[in-house]
């Protein structure tokens, strides 16, 4: 009941967010996206991922897309022809996605491969393999080490590129213009 | 039951809200709409915690309201200043 009017709710704004063409408009309305998106991850007990949608989705995304409104134009350039080539594209992916959770184990299945693969050997075993008391430690740093050392370098990389871009100083003027030196916001 | 009618409550307010964000003429509206968006998730994370008889959900939802003053006082800056930083002048840093 809940996850079906909020599913709702998330259409409509998704749908608003075409028609309006005040830019400001839209970021907020993302904003009010992702809250509702983890609102629907919390109600499905997967509160990590909705932490991480709530803090980056409605916090971090809104104020980046604000900043990046602040040194660009607020509205929308206005297209009247349809492009149908995306389209198609847009409409064949999701066919394909849609197509894909066909074969998904449902919603608390207590067959899904995911609770009788492994995760039997992990909750009996892993102590003695591993070592670590905590089930999730252990999964993360031995189990899955090598996924986490790939999330890892990728966070890394992503942050070292973030620091190069806005990190560089200003270069210092000739002395010359040194006097013209005054802040010039966007 | 109380929390249920509670629950459904908070939609409602909350499809009243989402109308105000998406019809909202001025600026402002948005930003108040979006606000009571978040606080309306706030409650209805707390009352579906109750609802599912896990109160531990009042902790997250505290969370939730810390992101969203942050969100709203963002927004807020950004209406008033026309941008997020403020302008430094002589600062060989630039604008960070």
């Amino acid at each position: 009941m809940i996850i079906i009017s909020l599913l709702f709710f998330m259409t409509a704004t998704a749908i608003s967010m075409l028609w309006l063409r005040d830019l400001f408009a839209v970021v907020m309305l993302s904003g009010i996206y992702s809250l509702f998106a983890a609102v629907i991850y919390m109600v499905m007990d997967a509160v990590d991922v909705a932490f991480t949608e709530a803090a980056v989705g409605a916090g971090i995304s809104t104020v980046l897309m604000l900043g990046t409104l602040a040194l660009t134009k607020s509205k929308e350039k206005v297209h009247k022809k349809i492009a149908y080539g995306p389209l198609a594209l847009v409409l064949i992916t999701g066919g394909i996605l849609v197509y894909g959770t066909l074969d998904m184990p449902h919603y608390g299945d207590a067959n899904a491969p995911i609770h009788s693969h492994v995760a039997s050997r992990y909750i009996e075993k892993s102590g003695l393999e591993v070592g670590v008391p905590n089930i999730v430690t252990s999964v993360l740093a031995s189990y899955r080490g090598y996924d986490t050392l790939g999330e890892t370098a990728v966070v890394f990389t992503a942050a070292i590129g973030v620091l190069v871009i806005i990190g560089r100083r200003k270069k210092k003027r000739k002395k010359t213009g040194a006097v013209n030196d005054g802040g010039d916001i966007a | 039951m109380m929390f249920a009618a509670a629950a459904l409550g908070v939609l409602v307010a909350m499809a009243l809200a989402m109308f105000r964000a998406f019809a909202g003429p001025t600026v402002f509206d948005r930003i108040l709409a979006v606000n009571t968006a978040g606080t309306l998730t706030v409650v209805l994370i707390s009352v579906y915690g109750f609802l599912s008889e896990r109160p531990e959900f009042l902790d997250i939802a505290l969370l939730y309201a810390l992101i969203n003053f942050i969100g709203t006082v963002a927004v807020t800056k950004f209406v008033q200043f026309q941008g997020l930083g403020y302008p430094v002048g002589d600062h060989e840093d630039g604008d960070i």
